[in-house]
């Protein structure tokens, strides 16, 4: 049976709707590339996520809750034992069915009673990390910790290219080293604009161990924001293979079923 | 093909028994087995019961996820994070309902282009069309509310902005928006409002549409690609004598023929919810893992794709109230489409190459509105006419241009049916082809 | 296509094979929803193991603590008490705790503990589940004139012995549950964890 032409402008058609789609698809994903650098994190590389938590509870713990994370959860997806995690990453006294939360007591000023902690250090309390990288990216967060300069001008000492005036200091200073900034020419009426930064004095890893390290505490940061990511790929692949079955079958059925219709 | 009576008489005594008194299976038979739809059905007729399987899935991922779901301000977000991680298996739930959303609309749009296309809310179905409208409204509704329920920044400030849209309306704009939020702002009494509205109301009201909707289609029976009434052409074929020629039963032909469509979309949809289920912030937006805050508004804050050509409407319209009305407006007059077209023939198949033009250039204008709704002439202005250009202006006038195109179509529309400009082609008398 | 023969048994084949594959489909989609009403990730780790001090809880006196939101009854047996234990074995349901399901096998004993004065067991009457009162003393009753002290239920009148074990002739099916549980020290005990080696 020949398709009349008709059939065909609406298959036209229907590819057309779907290249439109993917077109679609395809620019949101290119808009996460502005001006950020691609992190490169894959959350299936369970390495990774071992190397980025010890990061994180090393450097980052003290400050930074992960209050939607149990100790328990970390220690299962990352095929390590309960026992390693209380001891490496957990305050003494936790226990594995825990959430991850700062250990640092925070609290802003409530009438005459004054900030205690981060809250007094730094003006505000450190944000809960849990969903940060679903939040902003993982290109954008890879970028940041790559981003810190020395600068006088700021409380804490450290600005950041990517977030303007963070009230946060650098505690990865000691491994990547202090970056200071090389300003553009001002324009007229403008504050200098920051061109380019510039590794003044070397830290303890290299410029590529640096990267490599931000790049698992991505990765860990990233899991942390869905812990499903582990499971969903794994079970979708089955899913996918048993719904083409399904497909198959039913589209042999209707097959069988339309030699009915004349 | 109007449903024909039927009795089924079944051997097993339980069964008569039963059937004596409450004919469930004629019922089920008069509306499957019995029910006569046209052998040509296309690609396009799959969206009908992909719709219906989606409604299931919704309420079935929906009624799941009220068991775990905490309406409250306080509550909402850690709740959504505690189905994502603690609940075993709650993100597939989550993810299910999540994508089963946007899936929704996606499907629906082409339902509904497919209306247009073949002319199913022409005489005798546009009650069909009316009430598909009203499902459409509905659902809108629902997806609104629903995506205030998480409670993060975007579901707060969308909630905000929807909301206030009701504050155009003059002198009582301002005491109705604080009646619906029964707040100074979006709070915890217009969570827990939308959480009541959205898991039993509007549930039960799309129900109660979709079981109308579908009794009115059964009534009068159903459209095709060519347009042609089947039950006003030659009757008899292999199943019966007074059966029309160009009908096959719905059950088991279509239903076989949409199981393999329902197969095909479920793949799709398998493979956004386990590889791909926020597809880059389109269905869930960066800014909703941020729990909602009355103080910082989301840089780009804009709705969720399916709302995006409404949004663009209110955006062009340089005024309150004018932009208001103009929204309600571009859906209004999709009600009319039965009335403003007054052509007698239905499918594009055989209309004047001014439908087909007017057709393509409507789905057009939607899908640009979407476009400037959606931000991405924000991002591709300056990529085109370079970083110095006049944003603004270029995107005003880009959209006010497909904003007019939009309502342009359904004015041609009539006029060009209505002034007889229209040369159609022959209509055959029966259904011309299947697959 | 008109050309095409029919051929009913392929047509069969077919029909049941897409049945069942959908069948098997529809089920597996279904055990994700089943297994969400498993006790969270959240319950579970609010059902942890919990340590109780029974350093001070004198003889004769029964403290309960919380494990999993169920009471758990310790009793710090009299030797008064443990004698009165073989005289009631005659007007039990299961003297010998031959029901597995109710005490781990460490705990399968005359005593149905580890150490025989410190009885575990959980407060919830097995009957329909409400928690049995502790009647301690050996003294007449008004449920029943020969009390040798244990356990008496108020919902529906079942009663224990002071190892919770049912008596005959009460609604109750079986013995009060032992929950796994091990001695840290002589003082504290960890309700939820059997001795190391246990099962």
């Amino acid at each position: 049976m020949t398709k009349p032409i008709v059939v065909r402008f609406l298959l036209a058609r229907v590819a057309v709707v779907a290249a439109t789609s993917l077109l679609v698809a395809g620019t949101c994903f290119a808009e996460e590339a502005a001006g950020l650098q691609e992190s490169g994190a894959r959350v299936t590389n369970i390495a990774s996520l071992q190397s980025g938590a010890r990061t994180f509870f090393n450097y980052c713990s003290g400050c930074h809750s992960l209050k939607y994370m149990r100790y328990s959860r970390i220690a299962q997806d990352l095929q390590l034992s309960d026992d390693e995690v209380l001891k490496n990453f957990a305050p003494a006294g936790a226990k594995a069915g825990d959430l991850v939360v700062s250990s640092m007591p925070s609290r802003p000023a409530v009438g005459d009673q004054p900030a205690q902690g981060a809250d007094a250090w730094f003006g505000k309390e450190p944000p809960d990390l849990s969903l940060e990288v679903r939040a902003k990216g993982a290109d954008w967060v890879y970028t940041y910790l790559k981003s810190f300069y020395v600068d006088p001008s700021r409380p804490v000492g450290w600005n950041n290219t990517v977030f303007a005036n963070a009230s946060m200091p650098f505690p990865l200073w000691e491994l990547q080293g202090v970056q200071t900034p090389v300003y553009a020419p001002a324009k007229p009426g403008e504050d200098a604009a920051v061109e380019k930064l510039v590794l003044s004095t070397p830290g303890k890893l290299t410029p590529a161990q640096y990267d490599d390290t931000v790049r698992d505490l991505t990765a860990f940061l990233e899991y942390s924001s869905e812990p499903a990511a582990l499971q969903r790929h794994s079970i979708g692949v089955w899913v996918i293979f048993y719904l083409a079955f399904f497909t198959l079958l039913a589209y042999l059925l209707k097959h069988e079923y339309w030699k009915d219709v004349h | 093909m109007a449903t024909t009576p039927v009795r089924i008489q079944p051997k097993n005594r339980v069964l008569a028994w039963i059937e004596e008194r409450l004919p469930i299976l004629s019922f089920l038979s008069s509306h499957t087995s019995e029910y006569y739809a046209p052998k040509n059905f296309n690609f396009w007729y799959y969206f009908g019961s992909l719709a219906l399987l989606i409604l299931v899935n919704q309420i079935v991922t929906g009624i799941f996820l009220t068991m775990f779901y905490k309406p409250g301000a306080d509550t909402a977000f850690a709740s959504v994070e505690y189905i994502m991680r603690d609940v075993d298996w709650g993100w597939l739930i989550r993810y299910m309902h999540e994508v089963g959303a946007s899936m929704f609309f996606i499907v629906v749009y082409l339902h509904m282009f497919r209306g247009l296309m073949y002319g199913s809310y022409k005489k005798p179905r546009e009650l069909v069309w009316i009430l598909g409208m009203l499902i459409f409204l509905a659902l809108m509704a629902e997806a609104f509310m629903g995506y205030v329920l998480p409670w993060g920044n975007m579901s707060f400030w969308g909630a905000k902005v929807i909301i206030s849209l009701f504050g155009a309306v003059p002198w009582i704009g301002d005491a109705l928006v604080q009646w619906i939020m029964g707040d100074y702002n979006p709070a915890d009494a217009t969570l827990n409002r939308f959480f009541s509205l959205h898991v039993i109301a509007l549930p039960l009201v799309l129900l109660l549409l979709v079981v109308l909707h579908l009794a009115a289609l059964h009534e009068v029976g159903s459209n095709n690609p060519d347009g042609v009434e089947i039950k006003k052409g030659p009757k008899g074929s292999r199943f019966g004598a007074d059966k029309p020629a160009d009908g096959i039963p719905f059950h088991p032909y279509y239903t076989v023929k949409d199981l393999f469509g329902v197969g095909f979309f479920l793949i799709i949809c398998a493979f956004i919810i386990f590889f791909e289920p926020t597809v880059g912030g389109w269905f869930l937006e960066k800014d909703n893992f941020i729990p909602a805050n009355a103080l910082v508004t989301p840089a780009d804050i804009k709705p969720v794709w399916y709302f995006t050509p409404f949004y663009a409407v209110v955006r062009m319209i340089p005024a309150k109230l004018p932009g208001v009305i103009v929204m309600f407006l571009s859906i209004a007059v999709l009600f009319l489409v039965p009335w403003l077209d007054r052509g007698h023939v239905k499918s594009v198949r055989y209309r004047g190459l001014g439908y087909k033009i007017g057709l393509a250039l409507f789905a057009l204008s939607f899908l640009m509105l979407g476009a400037v709704g959606a931000g991405l002439t924000t991002e591709y202005i300056p990529v085109f006419f370079g970083a110095a250009a006049n944003l603004t202006a270029i995107e005003n006038f880009f959209g006010r241009f497909w904003l007019f195109i939009y309502f342009a179509c359904f004015l041609a529309l009539w006029a060009y049916t209505y002034f007889g400009w229209e040369k159609t082609k022959p209509v055959p008398e029966r259904v011309t082809t299947h697959d | 296509m008109a050309n095409e023969v029919v051929d009913p048994g392929r047509r069969r084949f077919l029909t049941a094979t897409t049945s069942v594959v959908g069948a098997v489909g529809v089920v597996c989609a279904a055990v994700p929803f089943i297994k969400s009403w498993e006790p969270s990730a959240r319950a579970k780790a609010a059902g942890a193991p919990v340590m109780a001090d029974i350093g001070k809880i004198e003889a004769g006196q029964k403290v309960s603590f919380g494990w999993r939101g169920m009471p758990v009854f310790v009793v710090n047996r009299t030797p008064q008490q443990l004698a009165t234990l073989p005289e009631v074995d005659a007007r039990l349901k299961d003297p010998r705790s031959d029901n597995v399901d109710q005490q781990p096998a460490y705990a399968k004993n005359e005593n149905r503990s580890i150490k025989p004065e410190w009885l575990v067991v959980i407060g919830i009457c097995t009957h329909l589940g409400c928690s049995p009162e502790y009647y301690g003393v050996v003294k007449p009753e008004p449920f029943d004139p020969d009390w040798k002290g244990g356990f008496f239920c108020p919902c529906h009148k079942s009663r224990y012995d002071i190892a919770g074990r049912v008596y005959d002739g009460v609604p109750a099916p079986a013995n009060l549950q032992v929950p796994p549980y091990h001695f840290v020290s002589d003082t504290l005990i960890q309700i939820g964890v059997g001795p190391q080696g246990a099962a």
